[in-house]
């Protein structure tokens, strides 16, 4: 460290334009762009069509639905009560609940793993109300050339009242599915009723307001922000994705080097592949990109672009497939498999999660037995010198009938039961009853001891219930 | 609060949320093209690396309205320091008002049973239950959930009732609450050992468990002197002071020898707290019957 270190002097590399100005800077967040989507007929919009109006049917029709004055889908918040397709759930089957959950999870991975986004592309609620509210946007606003048209218009009669009447169809399709998504948690019929009478209660009126704004902004105004800034699933099923997935993929080999040419032309004098370069693909994209790229995180693989491409295949005179389902191996020309590790591993898990709720299901018993003991006490000896012990009894009767029920208690010799034995409960009907038990001093031979509570409704032995809890005695 | 603390909460909170609209505002401006591109950050995370592009505008809006949120919110409820919000919301006035919609709710549902007698109500099976339940909150916790007592606990499900078991007198337990005190050896305090011993044999005689014939005919004057003021020459109590009976099965204390021994020797004081102000009358009545109803199962 003896040597010195020599000071050069360096000045800034001298640029005129850049002296004294700072560097160009810009938005760091940019405006959506809105998307203009042509609309496109084929195989997979008829598919579409069918998957639309099935689920559609079943989310505007089921909770009109009773069934001998049962409704066929009603969650019951306040009661605590889930009514499904006739069988009533209560808090204690919330594991059945995420057992559903955790099977559609394991569905969608599935899916998934073999044809990507297609949860996506044809039954997601985002997609389906979308689709919807584009329908209506063209019957109202017209093509895309004359909707783009017409945003770029000045304000005229025409402009607003196709603007207005839109917006007014949009809002009306919104308020129906509020209405309806709150009929799942509250009797629609009554609330259909309250809500145009003015009679509803204010949180009512809350929740349809909610989900009508929410439907509004998301279908009409947020469409592919949704799927490209605020879904968790968009985030993670790309995770299974893997060489064999099969996709909505451009056959780059087959299409590329692309260009316009006359339908006459022969593309191998021009040294052209298939891809005419149209564009039709990125004006039906409903999230506004171009599947020529490859393959990106922002496609749906709703087939959209498989639709229009294969149209104009059919007019070029091309065999159809340019844009198709593909897996990457096949795109390369490698044989793509089905059976693989990820598609029978989650097909396993599935097939096992969906036995054991299936199992779960059928070995149901609807009663529900809990025995709780007297808090901070121990135990009474009586007048007749016996040894008391004091529970509370929470019966729960899950059916839908009333049961009258008989309580016995086994585990000590000569346990006898000084309370109710016999008791009658009405439909989901659940019952707190204080019980007393006494047993002769010989039979209690611990301070601690095992007991089981039984009921068993009359006349059907199989809906019965136990449960186990503890008599106390004095120390010997 | 003291003032330093209010302020020192104040500036922390409101410094944050402005702290964090400036630094939306300071970075909003980027050198990035408002293109898409390739271009990535230049980072790579395990061989992930992230695009350089521009956010959606949506979300600037949508933290600008967080902050705004967040100063309504501060405004309309406490939250800086001991200033107390424009609504005046605090947890207490909060639990008030649950408690008045709910007593306005249920008060309802007891009025219809206020009016009815007592005995007739304990036939009621849905004023049972709503008896039970106030039971089962109120009283339980000393007198058993099937209120069969304890150990200085009335067992409230035999014929056996310290202040009587009438629907008025029962009424008027719950209302008032009651006070019980044994003196110590009765009205004589220079009782001896042996005299102590000799009137808990004559107690015991009433139910045949005497252990000395002697000892209890000698207990008998003793009893005259020290005990039958209150329990009465018979020893059958006396309601109206709260003197228990001691010919039957009930014991409030245990009924051994021991047990009986320890309350002669060294008196016996017991309190039952009084309900009202914590359950309305409409309440208490509604009780009232459930508990007269117990010990009268099979009437």
């Amino acid at each position: 460290m003896s040597s010195q270190i020599p000071v050069k002097q360096i000045d800034p590399a001298t640029d005129a334009s850049s002296n004294k100005k700072k560097p160009e800077t810009v938005e760091l967040y940019a405006s959506r762009k809105k998307i203009y989507v042509k609309s496109v007929q084929g195989l997979f919009q008829r598919i579409r069509f069918f998957s639309l109006w099935a689920l559609m049917g079943m989310y505007f029709l089921f909770c009109w639905i009773r069934i001998g004055g049962e409704p066929l889908i009603l969650f019951d918040l306040p009661a605590r009560e889930f009514h499904l397709f006739g069988t009533t759930f209560f808090p204690k089957d919330f594991i059945l609940l995420s057992g559903m959950l955790i099977i559609a999870a394991f569905g969608l991975f599935f899916v998934t793993t073999l044809f990507g986004r297609v949860w996506c592309g044809y039954t997601c609620p985002q997609t389906v109300w979308t689709f919807i509210f584009m329908w209506v946007e063209e019957k109202v606003e017209g093509t895309r050339n004359k909707r783009m048209k017409l945003d770029e218009t000045r304000n005229n009669i025409e402009k607003v009242v196709k603007k207005s009447l839109k917006h007014g169809i949009w809002l009306g399709i919104a308020f129906a599915t509020g209405l309806t998504f709150v009929g799942y948690f509250y009797p629609v019929r009554e609330l259909a009723i309250d809500l145009f009478t003015l009679q509803a209660n204010g949180w009512a009126y809350f929740w349809v307001g909610f989900f009508t704004v929410a439907t509004y902004s998301n279908a009409g105004w947020l469409r592919e922000q949704v799927c490209l800034y605020m879904c968790p699933y968009a985030r993670f099923q790309s995770v299974m994705y893997d060489d064999d997935t099969r996709v909505v993929a451009y056959d780059f080999n087959r299409g590329e080097p692309r260009g316009g040419r006359k339908k006459t032309a022969s593309k191998e004098e021009l040294g052209l592949g298939d891809c005419i370069d149209c564009g039709q693909c990125v004006q039906v994209c409903p999230t506004g990109i171009d599947i020529r790229d490859g393959l990106q995180y922002e496609c749906i693989n709703c087939a959209l672009c498989i639709d229009a491409c294969d149209e104009i295949m059919d007019k070029m005179d091309y065999p159809r497939g340019l844009i198709r389902y593909a897996t990457e191996h096949e795109l390369e020309g490698k044989p793509s498999k089905i059976f693989r590790l990820r598609t029978v591993g989650y097909g396993i898990a599935l097939l096992l999660m969906i036995g054991a709720l299936v199992f779960t299901l059928v070995s149901r018993v609807p009663i529900e037995l809990d025995a709780l003991r007297d808090r901070g006490a121990l135990y009474q000896m009586n007048g007749r010198g016996m040894i008391e012990n004091s529970y509370t009894l929470k019966v729960q009767n899950m059916t839908e009938v009333p049961q009258t029920f008989s309580l016995s208690v086994s585990g000590l010799e000569s346990a006898h039961i000084l309370t109710d034995t016999q008791f009658r409960l009405g439909a989901g009907e659940n019952l707190s009853l204080p019980t007393v038990i006494e047993v002769s001093p010989e039979s209690v031979t611990d301070t601690n001891n095992d007991i089981m509570f039984t009921v068993i409704a009359a006349g059907n032995a199989d809906l019965r219930a136990g449960t186990e809890s503890r008599f106390l005695g004095p120390r010997r | 609060m003291s003032t330093f603390w209010s302020i020192w909460i104040s500036v922390i909170v409101l410094g944050t949320v402005f702290g964090c609209w400036w630094l939306l505002w300071a970075t909003r401006k980027s050198q990035t093209t408002d293109k898409e591109t390739d271009r990535t950050t230049g980072h790579s995370f395990d061989g992930i690396e992230e695009y350089d592009n521009p956010l959606p505008k949506w979300w600037f809006h949508l933290f600008t309205a967080t902050c705004i949120f967040a100063l309504g919110y501060l405004a309309l409820y406490p939250g800086l320091g001991s200033y107390d919000g424009l609504l005046g919301w605090t947890q207490e006035n909060q639990w008030e008002e649950e408690m008045q919609q709910a007593n306005a709710k249920y008060s309802e549902l007891y009025a219809q049973y206020g009016n009815v007698p007592i005995p007739e109500l304990a036939q009621n099976e849905d004023a049972r239950k709503m008896g039970q339940r106030l039971f089962a909150n109120n009283c339980a916790v000393c007198h058993g959930s099937a209120a069969r007592g304890a150990i200085g606990f009335p067992n409230l499900t035999d014929d056996a009732w310290i202040w009587g078991g009438e629907p008025d007198r029962i009424v008027e337990t719950l209302h008032q609450g009651r006070q019980n005190a044994m003196p110590a050896k009765g009205l004589m305090p220079n009782m001896s050992n042996s005299q102590v011993e000799a009137v808990v044999n004559y107690v015991l005689s009433f139910s045949g468990r005497e252990r000395d014939a002697a000892l209890a005919e000698q207990g008998s004057q003793i009893f005259g002197q020290a005990c039958a003021g209150c329990h009465g020459q018979d020893a059958t109590g006396n309601p109206t002071i709260g003197a228990p009976n001691l010919t039957d099965e009930a014991w409030l204390y245990g009924s051994t020898y021991e047990w009986i021994k320890e309350t002669v020797t060294f008196g016996r004081q017991n309190q039952m707290p009084a309900q009202e102000g914590r359950l309305s009358d409409d309440q208490i009545h509604v009780l009232a019957a459930y508990v007269y109803g117990l010990s009268r199962r099979g009437e």
